[in-house]
């Protein structure tokens, strides 16, 4: 334990020399309002708000500047001592959020110090800054980034989620989170003889195989997924139209939604579901993950693989495999913004070059930290090169069924109100789903709780 | 007229040792307080990070929040208050008389006082994080029910209405029935022992004791504990946010008044939850009024509604 203290201080020490060097003088620029001219002088301070360690520790690995960071994480000192400060609240109850917000809404008269310079958002909110109106993220164009030759090399879709509906971009990020059908190789060889990824990924290489497949699975005793909120990142983020078109009211339910509900009542009562698990993020479902679970698969991208998965795994190592998933798709992602009002404009352009288009960079977050990282020709190359090879899959490298994926995601359009929507549908129709109220009465649920979130949204539309 | 000079005037010391309460009231309560009721007139949220408002709307607030289920969330807190105080204040009820009772002479009541104490400083958010994993469908309950051959299927506890309600009510039973119980023990020792002598000459039996002479005694306690239970029910909040994952699962029939409240409050939506605030406050303030009345209803030298009941006793009395 205490080694392990030790050690983790060492990293962080030398992050944070590496993290000094840029011309940082004194005092903070003077408006602070545009700190968009690369020319302003440095602030003193660069502020980062995140929900979690993990960008810090991407930025000691990889930002040469870093010198070191003090023992308990909040301060990290650069080469040129210019500090740090980690302002870290957690994401659950949307607390960061709430944090985030009353701090945006003083960074106007903050002091330069005391400014906001980068934080982070997830792709079921990153809308609500990337907004042009709220202009809380600051373009990449004004910090000296130009989005189509610099980040040239990063997916596509990586872009577009973190750009405006004008389609400035506005934040950018290291991570990438394509998601793969990961299944028990054991159950596979009992079931259908084989575990092979290119024959278990025929079997599921869209929904209508999927289902020949459930029943298969179903004959032995097993079931193809753990719970229907498994399923709902494939269809919910393939919607066509995002929840709210941009100055409007109204919440629009994609068709997609529907299928969801539709093939979900038909999945559980088929029996390829298990019935006890509710939901994600549960006790039941982490249950779900171990050995004694009678669950074949889960969809999971790279971070699910290895932070949720491998924790609940009580096995060895290589009864797991990847394989394609039924049908493309993205669950989750980091951005990193620059803040409207940063005193720091220069490190924070430097930062963020640094950690989201280095490739070098980005290739040694792959290795050590088994993310998939945004660079198309980066992830090409890995899928390629077998020391990216992991352990927990059974030496298969995982990397060459993400790349395809990635490359082939069309992701949902966003809106600012997608995080409450994405949660408040699954929770109402998850009671019809367990068959406590019928359909109309989830609608009706959804409709009040919605409102009740955002008490902006004056109507709800639902297909057919 | 020169000694009345002289005498010193005290009672400016007592306006200054009590000068911190109010400070802190005025400031930490009473404004709130003000502000809350202000804001509940005003339309005043957040969307996204943009600020709407507060404009003033009247009592659309007010009107609104009728519309909605805001009656139904009340019923919710009603009924999941009262399956946790009925046990609560009957167990409470029967081992404070059994610990008081100098003839049981039961061993260790210390010990037991801090036992049935201890659920009470459990945080109420980890007491309801326990309970969801015991009671959740692969959890140890229904493998102690499945190995005991109870059930052969394991019984979804969180997934139907009674079974989150009970479990919600057994739990504020346990976190406050400890608590109830040394109330009512501090209540039972302050009856005078002669009348539990005299019961005991005149004949008294145990069950007769303890509804003629001790209910009747520690009256004014009881009602103290009613209130704070009422109060205390209206503003629960943890166990079943917790426990139901701040849904009110399954359709909402755990979703009490302060739930709704806070996911109005999710949205910064200050007018909305304002309203609903000062609508919890005439409730609780209209049941105080209640249990007060129909407390001190007895006392022959209080209210008149007392005496008359006193008199018509005596009359009754005097005819039989």
């Amino acid at each position: 334990m205490k080694k392990r203290v030790v050690s983790a201080l060492l990293i962080a020490a030398m992050a944070v020399t590496a993290m000094a060097g840029c011309g940082s003088n004194s005092g903070g620029s003077g408006g602070g309002n545009d700190g968009g001219s690369a020319s302003g002088e440095e602030g003193k301070v660069i502020n980062i708000y995140s929900w979690n360690d993990e960008f810090r520790e991407r930025v000691e690995a990889v930002y040469p500047e870093v010198k070191e960071t003090s023992s308990d994480g909040t301060v990290t000192t650069l080469n040129d001592g210019t500090e740090i400060h980690w302002i870290i609240n957690p994401n659950q109850d949307g607390v960061y959020q709430q944090k985030l917000d009353e701090a945006l809404m003083k960074q106007a008269d903050a002091a330069a110090d005391d400014k906001i310079d980068i934080f982070l958002s997830e792709t079921d909110y990153v809308n609500k800054y990337t907004d042009k109106d709220a202009d809380a993220a600051m373009p990449l164009k004004d910090l000296g980034i130009d989005p189509e030759k610099d980040l040239a090399d990063q997916y596509e879709f990586t872009k577009v989620t973190a750009s405006d509906t004008e389609g400035v971009q506005r934040g950018s990020t290291w991570q990438c989170c394509p998601g793969l059908l990961v299944y028990r190789r054991d159950i596979a060889k009992e079931v259908f003889g084989t575990d092979d990824p290119e024959e278990i990924g025929q079997k599921v290489k869209d929904w209508d195989a999927m289902k020949g497949t459930a029943e298969e699975l179903k004959a032995k005793g097993y079931f193809t997924f753990s719970s229907y909120a498994d399923t709902f990142r494939l269809y919910g983020n393939s919607i066509a139209e995002s929840w709210v078109s941009p100055g409007e009211t109204v919440i629009k339910v994609d068709q997609k939604i529907m299928d969801w509900v539709k093939s979900s009542k038909e999945w559980l009562d088929a029996g390829y579901l298990d019935k006890n698990v509710k939901g994600q993020w549960n006790d039941d479902w982490n249950k779900a993950m171990g050995s004694a679970s009678k669950v074949f698969a889960f969809l999971f991208p790279a971070w699910g693989i290895d932070f949720t998965l491998k924790p609940n795994w009580d096995g060895g190592d290589g009864v797991w495999g990847v394989t394609n998933p039924p049908q493309e798709y993205n669950w989750g992602g980091s951005y990193v913004h620059a803040c409207t009002g940063t005193d720091n404009a220069e490190h924070v352009k430097d930062i963020i070059l640094a950690v989201t288009v280095n490739k070098d960079n980005l290739l040694k977050i792959s290795k050590d930290y088994s993310d998939f990282t945004n660079t198309v020709s980066g992830m090409q190359e890995a899928a390629k090169d077998d020391s990216f090879s992991s352990e927990f899959l059974g030496g298969q490298n995982a990397f060459t069924y993400f790349a395809p994926v990635a490359e082939n995601i069309q992701i949902a359009p966003l809106s600012a109100y997608d995080q409450g929507c994405v949660e408040l549908i699954q929770n109402s129709f998850s009671d019809y789903l367990q068959g406590k109220i019928d359909y109309d009465k989830a609608k009706t649920n959804f409709e009040t709780a919605i409102k009740e979130r955002y008490p902006d949204i004056t109507e709800i539309q639902w297909p057919e | 007229m020169k000694q009345k000079n002289k005498k010193v005037d005290y009672s400016k010391w007592g306006y200054f040792f009590i000068l911190p309460f109010f400070i802190s009231f005025f400031i930490f309560s009473l404004i709130p307080l003000i502000d809350t009721i202000r804001y509940s007139f005003f339309e005043y949220y957040r969307s996204g990070i943009k600020e709407i408002g507060p404009n003033f709307v009247g009592m659309a607030n007010y009107a609104s929040l009728l519309g909605s289920d805001m009656l139904k969330y009340a019923a919710n807190t009603m009924i999941l208050w009262v399956i946790g105080f009925i046990p609560q204040i009957v167990i409470a009820l029967v081992l404070a008389e059994w610990f008081v009772d100098a003839r049981l002479k039961i061993r260790g009541t210390q010990f037991f006082k801090v036992v049935i104490y201890l659920p009470n400083l459990i945080m109420a958010s980890a007491f309801a994080m326990l309970f969801f994993t015991m009671f959740s469908t692969n959890g140890p309950v229904n493998g102690i029910l499945m190995s005991i051959g109870l059930t052969s299927k394991p019984i979804d506890f969180l997934g139907s209405v009674m079974g989150t309600r009970s479990l919600v009510g057994f739990m504020n039973f346990l976190m406050w029935f400890g608590n109830s119980t040394i109330m009512l023990m501090a209540a039972i020792m302050g009856i005078s022992p002669d009348i539990f002598e005299a019961s005991e000459l005149d004949g008294c039996n145990s069950f007769q004791r303890f509804f003629f002479i001790t209910l009747p005694q520690i009256r004014p306690i009881l009602a103290y504990t009613l209130i704070t239970a009422i109060i205390g029910g209206l503003q629960m909040f943890d166990v079943p946010q917790i426990l139901t994952n701040g849904q009110g699962s399954p359709d909402r029939t755990s979703m009490t008044l302060i739930m709704f409240l806070n996911s109005h409050l999710k949205s910064r939506n200050y007018g909305m939850a304002g309203a609903l605030s000062v609508y919890l406050f005439i409730v609780s303030g209209i049941l105080c009024f209640f249990v007060y009345r129909m407390t001190n209803n007895d006392d022959p030298d209080g209210s008149k509604a007392a005496a008359k009941k006193a008199k018509k006793l005596a009359k009754k009395q005097g005819r039989g």
